[in-house]
């Protein structure tokens, strides 16, 4: 294998393994952003280390098991620093305990509920809708902040300050990572489905001759809304977003004329709808 | 990016019937897919297959081939994937668990 193929696999590798990753190392650090930067750490030494060694047998696995070393490193750093503050130091000796507990291989359902708690803290109400975009499309879509810039056709420095700050504000207000429960959960899944649904319409809006990464957008979103049903499939919410976007979706070729100019609904030709997407959507409801 | 993954059956190498723990795997491996958000359609493909061709306006039909190709199994997903690179990789995933044989990954335009 070539170094090209190597960084095309390790691509695809980060693209399908990342949210996870990161949904495991935030459960251990308690922080995305911290979380987001072990998981990078990660990658890196995937970069310098699989172009030699080949790709591991269980990418995900090694991804994670590197991450989660840098993880006790920096706790181990952090308590050389704060020795002296007892109270601190506590707090660490635990984060270290739960640390050295989580290195044992979760099993599909521990991942399945930290990849739902992480979608809930990216969307969560203490963000700014397009904040919560631009951080749900990095955390849990896997993409760069060129792209996210490039498909809402803003400067990529925009999407960087957002990205940063939403960090922040959830450190800073201490957002737990959990799925939320009781009267809380209907405005917390709210807000999520609020965020797929901002990333479909954005892709949707998309026209002929715009960037295909706007288009790419509705791709995004179904993923995340079909993913989001595999883990809460009793909420009947989701379904219906789901069902919407696929059947919305389904449209797609038949919306756009030769000169690229929009075709309403009523005078699409109902030959070029989508019917697996239609089957799709139907079958969502 | 939607790309059609299938396997091929190699007519010469017939291939042992699936064991119950590679159809578990595989069963296991489907529904990663499912999860992952990426699966849009998929199914098993029986060995034999009918072939209709047309050679300068005229139409063949051939059956087959029968021959020991009974206990090939083969199958095809669609899915919708980020990058040709990402199918690759689930087409990895999947042939290290089927084993020996080809999976060919092919986008599908719009």
């Amino acid at each position: 294998m070539t170094g090209t193929d190597t960084h095309g696999a390790i691509d695809a590798v980060w693209r399908i393994e990342a949210p996870r990753l990161i949904a495991g190392l935030t459960r251990i650090v308690r922080d995305v952003g911290l979380a987001e930067d072990l998981a990078q750490d990660a990658l890196v030494a995937a970069l310098e280390q699989w172009p030699e060694s080949g790709v591991p047998d269980n990418p995900g696995a090694w991804l994670m098991a590197t991450a989660k070393h840098r993880a006790i490193d920096r706790l181990r750093r952090n308590e050389r620093l704060e020795r002296k503050q007892e109270e601190l130091g506590r707090e660490i000796a635990a984060q270290q305990e739960r640390a050295m507990a989580d290195l044992n291989i979760p099993s599909a359902d521990d991942v399945d509920d930290d990849l739902l708690r992480l979608i809930f803290v990216s969307c969560h109400p203490v963000l700014a809708p397009e904040a919560r975009v631009a951080l749900t499309l990095r955390l849990l879509a896997s993409l760069t902040t060129e792209e996210i810039a490039r498909a809402f056709l803003v400067p990529v420095s925009t999407i960087a300050q957002r990205i940063v700050r939403a960090k922040r504000t959830l450190t800073e207000a201490r957002v737990p990572f959990e799925v939320p429960s009781g009267e809380d959960l209907d405005a917390r899944l709210a807000s999520v489905l609020q965020v797929i649904y901002l990333v479909f319409n954005e892709g949707y809006a998309a026209t002929a001759g715009d960037d295909l990464m706007r288009a790419g957008l509705c791709e995004d979103a179904l993923r995340l809304g079909r993913i989001l049903a595999g883990l809460a499939p009793n909420e009947p919410e989701v379904h219906g977003l789901v069902a919407l976007m696929e059947i919305q979706a389904s449209r797609s070729r038949a919306r756009v004329g030769p000169s690229g100019e929009i075709v309403l609904l009523l005078d699409q030709d109902r030959g070029r709808w989508d019917p697996l997407l239609i089957h799709r959507g139907l079958a969502a409801l | 990016m939607k790309f059609l993954l299938y396997t091929t059956g190699d007519n010469t190498q017939p291939s042992a019937p699936p064991t119950p723990q590679m159809i578990e795997e595989v069963g296991k491996f489907t529904e990663e897919t499912r999860r992952a958000g990426i699966l849009l359609a998929t199914g098993g493909l029986a060995p034999t297959t009918t072939r209709v061709r047309n050679a300068g306006g005229k139409l063949t039909v051939t059956d087959g081939p029968f021959t020991e190709t009974k206990e090939l199994t083969g199958g095809f997903a669609l899915v919708e994937v980020k990058t040709r690179e990402e199918a690759i990789e689930w087409a990895k995933r999947f042939r290290k668990i089927v084993g020996d044989g080809d999976s060919l990954v092919q986008e599908v335009f719009e």
